[in-house]
């Protein structure tokens, strides 16, 4: 095992991100039971994180049928401030687009994306985890390099690169945003399965004859699961920042809306018009705020232990 | 101790070879001719230098021997050439390189240092409104896109407080002489810095509280207290060095990320580094620039990493590189 994996575990202990602890309340059966549904409910930050995500989840998708301006449409002179016009609330973009529209419509490419991404985040860093964990050895180690590689390639300019050698669509933002952000979900597969994997119970499964992938999937994943369950939370709120980070770059899907996008394509009048990068980015400040809250929430609900650290 | 450094030193060369191969194989996975991946848009028009460049990297030759030719120019400091600014990437990665060294060195010494102050404060008395506004913070610092904060800053300082410059890093006429020059770039960089620092400030804090607690409840904390030292000494002087060795820990795996903020809050503030580079040649679709980038930031992380594990050695004695390499 190399130094830097070293420096990982220390780094999942330690981490909010990273709860390489295991099972909590519930007596490690990764749903979360009911001594855990108890600690979060609760815990009023994660109950206001809850809120705020059902909140944005019913603006992005009851939003557009209850207020029906289309975000690419322009209804009015281009910036005017917000509350001077009644066709759009929140005033309008360098293009006389609605700003609320905007914000409005823009949710859906954020959540979608980010959602997209976070499944492929899950499916290689539980895979290559998983795999280096419950198998060590050799398999370990080769798994172990592969990761770390990928830790050194700065994220964000590796997922521009692979967006602008590709065209920019939903698509290849999600598996861009995939192929960066997954190696600290494995890092945390690895370390479980590596606690897990000659505890009696998994020695108990083996020894009745039960198959590699039945343990992998029945035994030991499961008991895996709190601390996965936590990161795929805040890894919700990473891809939302990769996301609203490429579109600001221009390397969003040019045929959608996003926050990210309207922020960057309003980057040369926010001065003068700051309402329309403002309420796009609070847009992201409370979607990624309210997954952050909920993560904690789950964390601390998990580890009661850890509780205020 | 000399052998587990080479080794290390080995393992990060390796790395660096695993990303030029990783940049070969972009060039050759992309869709399309590889001759016109890599002068870009900015020079697919003109036919003979796509002839010149099939020839100079060999295309129609074994995959294999393109990859070994292709390291071989890369290990000698040849990145190609920009199409668009027609000069060598290297020269142009080497003028836009010490910005960025610069913003990122720059934010995280302010990072670091606040952020321990922080933690160390609030881990001290951790039911204070200071420490409840700490976590706060942390979370707020970790939901806010950085390049937002940085326009945020930027619309605050350009019309309410007219206090700092919010672009570039030189005013047109700054005056004479070295001091003026260190000056006015130091008056640029504030904003930049603070932008990018906040967020990690945040992290930290979080990183040295949790730490501060855990290493004020151990044996030998008690041990100094019960000898009669007083708090002061007790935490800046025994606790203080074990508890921030989780934050040299994770600003080692963070470089990275601190590397990718930057790029996004040189676009902000104009700032002429790295970041401002890819996001130009992205625009021109100057793709050997772009891998440039790429490659050069790839290689920082890497030696950022390979300091960190130096730095271990020297905060914490407990730590030998050869049973780190062993373990």
């Amino acid at each position: 095992m190399s130094d830097a994996m070293g420096r990982g575990e220390v780094a999942a202990a330690d981490l909010p991100v990273a709860p390489g602890l295991g099972a909590g309340g519930d007596g490690g059966s990764g749903r979360p039971g009911r001594e855990t549904l108890r600690l979060f409910v609760r815990n009023k930050a994660a109950v206001a994180g809850v809120v705020m995500l059902i909140g944005i989840v019913f603006m992005t998708v009851a939003g557009p049928r209850i207020y029906d301006n289309d975000p690419k449409d322009i209804v009015a002179i281009p910036l005017t401030g917000p509350g001077e016009l009644a066709e759009a609330r929140l005033g309008t973009d360098y293009l006389g687009r609605d700003v609320l529209a905007g914000v409005i419509g823009g949710g859906t490419t954020s959540m979608t994306v980010a959602a997209m991404a976070a499944a492929m985040v899950l499916v290689i860093g539980i895979s290559i985890g998983a795999l280096a964990g419950y198998y060590g050895g050799w398999l370990d180690s080769a798994l172990m390099r592969f990761t770390e590689f990928f830790q050194v390639l700065p994220a964000l300019l590796f997922a521009m690169v692979l967006v602008a050698l590709f065209e920019p669509s939903m698509w290849t933002i999600s598996f861009a945003i995939g192929v960066v952000a997954w190696p600290g979900i494995a890092r945390i597969t690895r370390a479980e399965f590596l606690r897990l994997r000659n505890l009696e119970f998994v020695r108990a499964a083996r020894a009745v004859g039960a198959t590699d992938w039945r343990i992998i999937r029945k035994v030991v994943f499961p008991n895996a699961l709190p601390p996965l369950i936590v990161s795929a939370t805040l890894i919700m709120g990473t891809a939302i920042l990769f996301e609203a980070g490429l579109a600001f770059l221009g390397l969003g899907d040019p045929n959608t809306t996003s926050w990210g996008l309207m922020i960057g394509l309003n980057r040369g009048n926010f001065l003068t018009a700051w309402w329309s990068v403002t309420f796009p980015g609070l847009a992201i400040f409370f979607t990624v705020l309210s997954f952050s809250l909920i993560g904690d929430g789950l964390q601390d609900a998990y580890n009661p232990k850890l509780r205020g650290r | 101790m000399l052998r587990s450094i080479a080794a290390r030193i080995a393992q990060a060369l390796g790395l660096i070879l695993a990303v030029m191969c990783l940049n070969f194989l972009l060039i050759h996975i992309t869709p399309g001719d590889p001759a016109t991946v890599i002068v870009g848009e900015s020079g697919a028009g003109d036919p003979e230098l796509l002839e010149e460049i099939r020839a100079q990297y060999g295309l129609d030759r074994p995959v294999i021997v393109q990859l070994a030719s292709y390291v071989g120019r890369v290990a000698t400091g040849d990145l190609g050439d920009s199409y668009f600014f027609n000069q060598s990437v290297t020269s142009l990665i080497l003028q836009r390189l010490w910005p960025t060294v610069l913003l990122v060195g720059t934010a995280l010494a302010f990072a670091v240092a606040a952020g321990t102050m922080v933690g160390v404060a609030t881990a001290r008395r951790p039911e204070s409104p200071l420490s409840h506004g700490a976590t706060v913070l942390a979370l707020v610092g970790f939901s806010m896109p950085v390049f937002w904060t940085g326009i945020m800053l930027v619309i605050l300082f350009a019309s309410a407080w007219k206090l700092l410059p919010v672009q570039g890093w030189h005013d047109v006429n700054y005056g004479e002489g070295l001091l003026a020059n260190v000056l006015d770039v130091g008056e640029h960089l504030v904003l930049p810095a603070l932008t990018l620092g906040l967020i990690y400030l945040a992290q930290y804090s979080r990183l040295s509280r949790a730490s501060m607690l855990e290493v004020l409840e151990s044996d030998y904390v008690r041990t100094a207290r019960a000898k009669g030292l007083n708090e002061r000494r007790v935490v800046y002087k025994h606790a203080l060095r074990n508890a921030v060795i989780p934050v040299v820990t994770v600003v080692g795996l963070q470089f990275g990320a601190l590397l990718s903020g930057a790029l996004l809050v040189e676009t902000v503030f104009n700032w002429p580094g790295l970041g401002r580079l890819a996001f130009d040649s992205i625009l021109r679709r100057d793709t050997s620039v772009l891998l440039g980038v790429l490659m050069v930031s790839s290689v920082m992380v890497i030696v950022a990493n390979l300091l960190t594990d130096l730095l271990y050695t020297i905060i914490d004695p407990r730590i030998r590189l050869r049973e780190r390499s062993n373990v």
